[in-house]
């Protein structure tokens, strides 16, 4: 496939065949050398082709292959003649970072690490088939899809400032329960308040580094040594089965024929399919943000009862990585309403977007990148750049580059326990082999992913934060 | 005759599994997603669940049945262990699968090294020949 080269880290895919616009790849030679062994960029341009899509099909530093969109693809639809894809959102919808700060700085809790890490190991459910420990009612859980974190904290989960530091306020309106099937419904309901498995963790991490100390600050994030908390995780079964449904509802409606991947199935956004996907996978978006609203709750509770207070622990914000919304942008020089895709990217709002929290809105969006299980994960902010380069979009994560299957063939959960151990950091998971899938030399390096970020400028490093205690599902 | 094997996949869970019918390619495809999750040889056969799925081709059924597993595990915390008596019909362009599934209740004396979200259709593929072959993604 031709690419041409219009900067150090960027690529063009140009217009060619059946494509509408061009794919755009933020990358350096280094990323793109994974990028390129497997499928990530035929499917950018496959997107590229699909009706109503806007200026470009954009990949991120962290991309690799999906199905249909790549992971870290990134493309926005006319909202008239363009379409909606549960593949450009994925299974997982609404996975999401969560990051909470606190006033505790790493010589307050060294002594007490071990125990906070057990005790939060102990009141977060985790694990495949592990379920909640709340018991929900039918009922509630077409509330908690309507009404999403509001709704964990009307019920005593978390505060109502955690809602204005969560993306959409973690309430996404447009959500309606009568569109997510039994199926959904069944499989959400002992899953809620759980961290799930695979690449979902939650980390107690110290602060490293600080590259921008005034956009830090505004973020809450002080000094190095500061203590904060990550969590990792998504909408479960129920937004799994979404996704799923959708594409059958889609797939029997349309049909597959012209299709490069039966994953791109689509439907026009302004349709009662576009429409009916829309609105069941805003009720999963509203899922997995009353889940991190929940998790986060246990996580200041433990901190309270370890530590003797959680006063301090604001949250600094909570970012989704897996979702479709109705945005405004700049096309052409005009303001548009427009259906952003976002597969494994993040928000990167720069500064005056009234969706940021009013905290924030001189300086941009916190943007929550976590790395790899036990690495740095780094803290950026959103940029007008953004806006303009990416449909306020960046990257999501570190991006894998080796299938599970050879991880395990080559890694030892209970090796990489020690190694971690060595380095001061403490790990707790459901399963050895679930670790050795996760190992960070599985993953590409996330340093270099928000190194291409930065300077090309759709997302600004803030702070490098890295892990003292790992709980991974 | 090989029952399946795993295939190297970047992010994601790839397999194919083979049969001398469609109906034991689907029964070996099964026992292959779950070998991703946990040793489903070391699942007891406790349980036994009737399971049906349906679909418009061969694909959407194998991805509706492979589903049906999702599901049990995630409503039921059940394991699988084995696949008995599948049927497949076709009837009037509509798809259909019958088995009965064994296997166990979740508990702490099995180890679940991962979980399986979602099957997927990219790169699916159903080849007939001297045997049936079916190659599966699923989303991990």
């Amino acid at each position: 496939m031709e690419l041409r080269k219009i900067s150090d880290d960027i690529w063009e895919i140009p217009r060619e065949g059946e494509m509408r616009v061009p794919a755009l790849v933020y990358a350096s030679e280094r990323l793109l050398a994974d990028v390129r062994r497997d499928q990530t960029l035929v499917q950018a341009r496959n997107v590229a082709c699909l009706p109503g899509i806007l200026r470009m099909s954009y990949v991120m530093p962290d991309a690799h292959q999906g199905y249909g969109f790549p992971i870290g693809g990134v493309a926005a639809f006319d909202l008239d003649e363009g379409v909606i894809s549960p593949g450009g959102v994925g299974y997982d919808i609404n996975c999401g970072v969560r990051l909470l700060g606190t006033d505790f700085m790493e010589t307050d809790i060294a002594a007490r690490r071990k125990e906070l890490l057990a005790e939060i190991f102990k009141e977060v459910p985790a694990g495949v088939g592990k379920g909640g420990v709340t018991k929900l009612s039918w009922n509630v859980l077409r509330e908690i899809l309507v009404k999403g974190a509001q709704w964990a904290v009307e019920n005593g989960y978390g505060r109502a400032e955690d809602l204005e530091r969560t993306e959409e306020h973690g309430r996404m309106k447009e959500a309606d329960p009568d569109a997510v099937s039994d199926r959904a419904m069944e499989r959400g309901i002992p899953q809620l308040g759980t961290l799930g498995a695979g690449n979902h963790f939650l980390e107690i991490q110290k602060v490293a580094r600080v590259f921008d100390p005034p956009v830090a600050r505004s973020f809450g994030i002080e000094a190095e040594g500061q203590i904060l908390v990550m969590v990792h995780c998504g909408s479960r079964g129920l937004g799994h089965q979404v996704a799923t449904d959708s594409i059958e509802l889609m797939e029997n409606a349309l049909g597959t024929q012209g299709l490069p991947d039966r994953e791109l199935v689509n439907a026009p956004f302004r349709s009662d399919l576009g429409r009916r996907y829309y609105a069941a996978m805003s009720a999963a978006v509203n899922y997995a943000f009353a889940n991190r609203q929940m998790i986060a709750h246990w996580i200041r509770e433990v901190f309270a009862k370890v530590l003797g207070s959680s006063k301090g622990m604001r949250q600094v914000y909570d970012v989704c990585h897996n979702v479709a919304k109705v945005e405004t942008h700049c096309v052409a020089g005009e303001p548009r309403k427009l259906c952003v895709h976002r597969k494994g990217a993040t928000r990167s709002f720069g500064p005056g977007r009234a969706e940021i929290p009013e905290a924030y809105r001189s300086v941009g969006q916190p943007v929550i990148i976590p790395g790899s299980m036990g690495t740095a994960s780094y803290v950026l902010v959103g940029t007008e750049e953004a806006e303009e380069r990416s449909f306020g979009s960046t990257a999501h994560g570190a991006g894998r580059v080796m299938s599970r299957h050879e991880a395990l063939r080559r890694f030892r959960g209970e090796r990489i326990r020690d190694d971690l151990a060595r380095q001061g950091v403490e790990l707790k998971a459901t399963s050895w082999k679930g670790v050795a899938e996760e190992a960070a030399a599985a993953y590409k390096d996330v340093d270099e992913v928000v190194r291409v970020s930065h300077d090309v400028g759709i997302g600004r490093l803030v702070a490098k934060v890295v892990p003292i205690g790992v709980m991974k599902g | 005759m090989r029952q399946y094997e795993i295939l190297p996949h970047t992010a994601d869970g790839k397999f194919r599994a083979y049969g001398r019918t469609l109906e034991e390619a689907f029964a070996n495809a099964a026992l292959a997603m779950a070998s991703l999750m946990w040793d489903w040889r070391t699942i007891k056969p406790e349980i036994a669940h009737d399971i049906r799925a349906s679909g418009r081709d061969r694909e959407q059924l194998l991805v509706n049945f492979l589903g049906e597993i999702i599901y049990l595990l995630d409503t039921q915390r059940f394991l699988l262990a084995g696949v008995d008596r599948p049927r497949i019909l076709e009837e009037g362009g509509v798809w259909s699968l019958e088995a009965v599934v064994s296997g166990d209740s979740l508990s702490d004396r099995y180890e679940i090294y991962g979980g399986v979200k979602a099957v997927t259709y990219n790169d699916l593929k159903i080849e007939d020949g001297d045997r049936v072959t079916v190659q599966v993604v699923v989303d991990m």
